[in-house]
């Protein structure tokens, strides 16, 4: 630690003690713990699911009550994985790269037995997120998760097969752009934007939710495309011009 | 016990605060803005919690039954996904200043350009 962090350090300390007795003044005002009663929260807890039909009340709330928040939300990650995508690009130094393959045995296997495991509980977290916990913000990092470990137990050639930008572009511009479709369709269809044009469907089971599901779908897919080409982007402008300087 | 769950928010939020300031590398930086926000999570879902309140999700559960607020559970994933957002930029951020004074100390980025 430099004497410079030090002194920093030392400035730090005593204003943020003021600054966390501050906080906590402040939180004192709030509702004693487990004895929050908000009129909204418990209001669609009672009427989610028989309005609704979906068990998750939460994945009703951003997919139905605050659908259009979350279309917001999409294209917030849309929007920083371009900015990635545009400031990374000018890093990337032609591909020619050496693979960096794993050496052992028993991670290889391993990391790419998980690679289907992790795929389908994704897949799972991602079809049940209207039922059980879940939904596809989860689904879709746990899918992005599982591809990654094909670069993590195979090496970078194998992964190339999916951190390919002209191969995920296409699921991530699509997912993002099925969920305004499918809040435009309800406006042509003379209803509200968002919604739900496919009725309720059967409370607990997978086909709950009507629009709801193909709006998760929509996100689960936006959401693993939008984490593979962040790690295609990351990896490629660390890794290629690493592996072409030895 | 009532407010521990409030004096950890304070406690994460101060923690990411002092590493921010003390950093002496982007990529850190990064991490404790991260840890930063995390306090966010922890105030939102802090808040909605309810004496024996189960998740709210009511598959197999009868209607009407305790269940911790939803709403700030939704924000709590929105604030998540924002944060993840965020730390791709910046951590984009940092290898671009990496290539362009190659360095990643905050003070010795200021005085190459200074």
């Amino acid at each position: 630690m430099s004497s410079r962090q030090r002194l920093r350090g030392v400035i730090a300390a005593p204003v943020l003690t003021v600054l966390g007795g501050i906080l906590l003044w402040g939180f004192s005002g709030a509702p004693a713990f487990g004895d929050f009663h908000g009129a909204y929260g418990d209001l669609l807890n009672r009427i989610a699911v028989p309005q609704r039909h979906t068990t998750n009340v939460v994945t009703a709330i951003v997919f139905d009550y605050r659908g259009f928040d979350t279309m917001g939300e999409e294209f917030i990650l849309f929007a920083s994985v371009v900015g990635v995508v545009l400031l990374l690009r000018d890093i990337r130094k032609p591909a020619g790269s050496k693979d960096d393959a794993v050496q052992s045995d028993a991670i290889r296997l391993f990391g790419v037995l998980m690679v289907g495991v992790v795929v389908v509980v994704g897949l799972w977290l991602a079809a049940f997120g209207l039922v059980t916990p879940g939904g596809g913000f989860q689904g879709g990092v746990a899918i992005a998760g599982g591809i990654v470990l094909v670069f993590l137990a195979a090496g970078y050639r194998p992964w190339r097969a999916f951190g390919r930008e002209a191969l995920l572009d296409p699921f991530e511009g699509g997912g993002a752009a099925s969920y305004v479709a499918l809040g435009l369709a309800a406006l042509i269809a003379g209803t509200p934007f968002l919604h739900n044009l496919l009725g309720n469907g059967t409370t607990g089971t997978l086909l709950s939710g009507g629009s709801m599901t193909l709006l998760n779908w929509a996100v689960a897919i936006e959401v693993a495309a939008a984490n593979l080409v962040l790690y295609t982007e990351f990896l490629e402008s660390y890794l290629v011009p690493h592996l072409s300087e030895r | 016990m009532t407010y521990l769950a409030y004096a950890v928010v304070a406690w994460v939020f101060a923690v990411g605060v002092y590493g921010a300031i003390v950093s002496r590398n982007l990529i850190h930086l990064a991490l404790c803005l991260t840890v930063t926000q995390s306090s966010t999570y922890i105030l939102l879902l802090t808040l909605g919690y309810r004496h024996g309140g189960r998740a709210p999700i009511f598959k197999g559960v009868k209607l009407g039954t305790a269940a911790v607020d939803p709403v700030v559970q939704s924000l709590t994933l929105t604030d998540v996904v924002v944060s993840v957002t965020v730390i791709a930029l910046i951590l984009a951020l940092a290898l671009d200043v990496h290539r362009q004074s190659g360095s990643v100390d905050p003070d010795e980025i200021s005085t190459l350009n200074g």
